[in-house]
């Protein structure tokens, strides 16, 4: 007796429902194992988990604040990986993002009139994250490098860039030695929504997705990137520039991912210092799959891994386990969702040879 | 297109089930009303056996208050991170919040400014405002010992020192720890290597294991985990643990440790609070108030060894000695503090130069 997957004709609409909430269900059940386990009632620990996430104003502002970064780091890889282009370096343009931004409000100040300094704190973000994921889009583009090694080397190179200057030169002097700048003058603290935390990139995210989503599925330049992505012969015979679009799709990835960093800076640390590179433009690969590559689906599904992360802190605060369980906790829950999406697309048949064909079992194992 | 569609489905209906929740769990009372609520933040886990631990036995101290209930929060970043820990308690309605890592300070402010009737109390940081106090041990009180038993045990005449970063208080450390052991020998250098961070076992490992490099026979550490303790041993050489008595993790490296006691001030702070006498403060304890002390000498150490250092012990907690009384001297030998002067907390909280002796310099 063997198992294999067989790749499914045509998706059901049955599987296409089930499949997610069974995972969900699989999910939030390994996960109670593992609580009972370790002595904490799984019910409680998930009502925690919710309230903490979703539970009052405050807590789902706090979900928020996780999932902005989340929300333009993803719209930013999707557009990326709709053209194939697999940019895992939204880490490092967040970053840069965020030291550009944290340049102008440290060192613009007073030169430029104080409503400018924002806007403009905000372009340098984007700006930089766009020449950031241009360097390995330009490389690949007209020199054929591999763009999966470039983008990740290039987070490093980021994220050691942003220390220096916060360890070095750029550190607070009346910081008693501890690294991280001064804080930014108010004037370029990006507005909040009121009493909360979360900030105006929300906003950005929202406005930016929506217009993505009309770009990538309403215009002949998104129809261009679709092509590129699904088929390169084809484009090239339909006339399609390859070399200049993914330039112009990358300078566009790496945009978002700056203005993450740059909101990040401006409207959460107000000052640049460690906590800036801590994983999303990694956990916006993830968002950006689970999502579909759509731009709508990425605002929701950051939300749900934003309220993951939060939620994670609620597991020792409120239920008193250590802090690892919190983490131990999203990967149980992340992973049968992830794992699921295959059942989706494929099917699990048991095969027993007594009863087949032996030639037909030779072209199946074949085909597996 | 379908699978998309399949997808936003699905996740919208998480969402909306996890906001399904939130309408029918929201607002529950407080289960006990009457209890003290105190919460800790700490930026290692408690088994560190270092700072946080040692922050951790102290938070245990309260079980001894019967109005106290505590809840804690380990590995949290420094950073904006902690910002949301920090107002979560507070929202929770907790009464008091300790915060026990310098790096909590703007977040600690932050929450503090939003929650007037929560009290709140920062280890190590120097802002306070009307519901924020300060506190700390002097540690250089216990380091200056540790320096004369270094001092008294190694051969080489060169110390290793693991420093985390490079503020005020691990400067401070560093220099008492060099000019403890130079008070019995003063041939003694003092090599510190940096390793920005105040819990990384491997990168305490390797700061370690640089120091062996350069002929360090005591390895001192005043980062938080026991590893550089680990390598001394397997190197048959000496260490100076921090924090916590570790005894079993390196019985035959660990000469003595710089240890705290912070229930001795957790249970008269949260007892003050209770009783509605709390007024913000900058607590900065000496040995002789019992929040730090010496850990109990390895076998290793001669009896001889010991006694002189319970004897400057003693002297310190009389206010006899004081580690930071001139004649002082900086790196470059120039005088700093000249004979018969002490220097004053001011000084010693703003400390940004190296004490003669030491073989290094302030990163930047």
């Amino acid at each position: 007796m063997r198992i294999i997957f067989e790749k499914r004709q045509s998706i059901s609409r049955r599987a296409m429902v089930l499949v997610p909430v069974v995972s969900f269900l699989v999910s939030l059940l390994l996960g109670a194992i593992l609580l009972l386990i370790s002595g904490a009632n799984p019910f409680e620990t998930y009502a925690a988990m919710a309230r903490g996430t979703f539970g009052s104003t405050y807590n789902f502002s706090e979900t928020l604040v996780k999932a902005i970064p989340l929300m333009l780091t993803g719209l930013g890889v999707s557009i990326a990986f709709r053209m194939r282009f697999w940019n895992i370096g939204a880490e490092g343009q967040l970053t840069l993002g965020g030291v550009a931004a944290a340049w102008v409000a440290l060192y613009w100040a007073g030169r430029v009139p104080a409503f400018l300094l924002l806007p403009l704190a905000i372009l340098a973000g984007m700006v930089a994250g766009a020449l950031w994921a241009g360097v390995p889009a330009f490389l690949k583009a007209y020199l054929g490098v591999d763009e999966t090694l470039t983008t990740l080397m290039l987070n490093y190179v980021a994220i050691l860039f942003a220390a220096h200057l916060y360890y070095g030169p750029w550190r607070d002097p009346q910081g008693y030695g501890f690294p991280g700048t001064a804080q930014f003058d108010p004037s370029v603290w990006l507005p909040r929504l009121v009493g909360t935390r979360a900030h105006l990139g929300l906003i950005f995210a929202i406005v930016l997705a929506l217009a993505l989503w009309f770009v990538l599925n309403r215009t002949r330049w998104g129809f261009e990137l679709k092509i590129i992505g699904e088929n390169q012969v084809a484009a090239r015979y339909l006339g399609i520039g390859i070399a200049r679009n993914i330039v112009l799709a990358l300078l566009l990835s790496g945009a978002l991912s700056g203005l993450a960093g740059a909101c990040e800076v401006t409207g959460i640390s107000r000052r640049l210092q460690q906590g800036l590179s801590i994983g999303y433009g990694y956990t916006a690969i993830i968002v950006a799959w689970m999502a579909q590559l759509n731009p709508i689906a990425v605002l929701f599904v950051a939300i749900l891994m934003g309220a993951l992360l939060v939620g994670g802190d609620q597991v020792q605060m409120t239920m008193g386990l250590p802090a690892s369980m919190g983490l131990v906790l999203q990967g149980m829950i992340l992973f049968p969702m992830l794992a699921g999406s295959l059942f989706t697309e494929y099917r699990l048949r048991i095969v027993r040879p007594e009863k087949t064909d032996p030639l037909a079992s030779e072209t199946v194992e074949a085909a597996s | 297109m379908k699978t998309r569609t399949r997808w936003l489905l699905v996740i919208m209906a998480v969402v909306l089930g996890f906001l399904a929740v939130r309408c029918g769990g929201a607002e529950e009372p407080a289960a006990e009303e009457e209890k003290f609520k105190v919460a800790f933040v700490y930026v290692g886990p408690v088994g560190d056996l270092g700072w946080s631990y040692a922050h951790d036995q102290g938070r245990q101290a309260l079980d001894a208050l019967p109005y106290v209930e505590t809840a804690i929060s380990e590995i949290v970043p420094e950073g904006a991170d902690s910002e949301r820990v920090i107002r979560d308690y507070a929202e929770q309605g907790y009464d008091m919040i300790f915060a026990t890592s310098f790096g909590y300070m703007d977040s600690v402010l932050a929450v503090a400014e939003d929650y007037p009737d929560v009290l709140f109390e920062h280890a190590t940081g120097y802002k306070t405002a009307d519901n924020v106090a300060i506190y700390d041990g002097r540690g250089y009180e216990g380091w200056y010992l540790a320096g004369i038993v270094a001092g008294r045990m190694t051969e080489s005449n060169i110390l290793g020192y693991v420093a985390p970063y490079p503020i005020p208080e691990v400067v401070r450390n560093l220099n008492a720890f060099t000019l403890g052991a130079r008070s019995v020998n003063p041939d003694i250098e003092v090599h510190p290597v940096w390793i920005f961070d105040w819990f990384n076992p491997p990168s305490e490992r390797e700061a370690a294991q640089a120091l062996l490099d350069v002929g360090a026979d005591v390895i001192a550490r005043e980062s938080d985990s026991p590893e550089p303790d680990k390598l001394a041993e397997e190197n048959g050489v000496y260490a100076i643990g921090y924090n916590a008595i570790a005894p079993d993790v390196a019985p035959n490296a660990v000469l003595t440790a710089p240890i705290w006691d912070w229930g001795v001030y957790y249970k008269q702070t949260v007892e003050a609070a209770y009783k509605g006498e709390w007024e913000t403060h900058a607590y900065w304890g000496h040995i002789a108030d019992g929040v730090l002390d010496l850990a109990p000498f390895g076998d290793m150490v001669p009896q001889d060894v010991q006694d002189e250092v319970n004897a400057a012990k003693a002297q310190i907690i009389s206010g006899e000695l004081h580690p930071f009384a001139g004649p002082i001297n900086d790196a470059s030998g120039q005088e700093r503090v000249a004979a018969g002067e002490v220097m004053t907390d001011e000084a010693m909280l703003g400390f940004d130069w190296l004490v003669e002796g030491v073989v290094g310099t302030i990163p930047q």
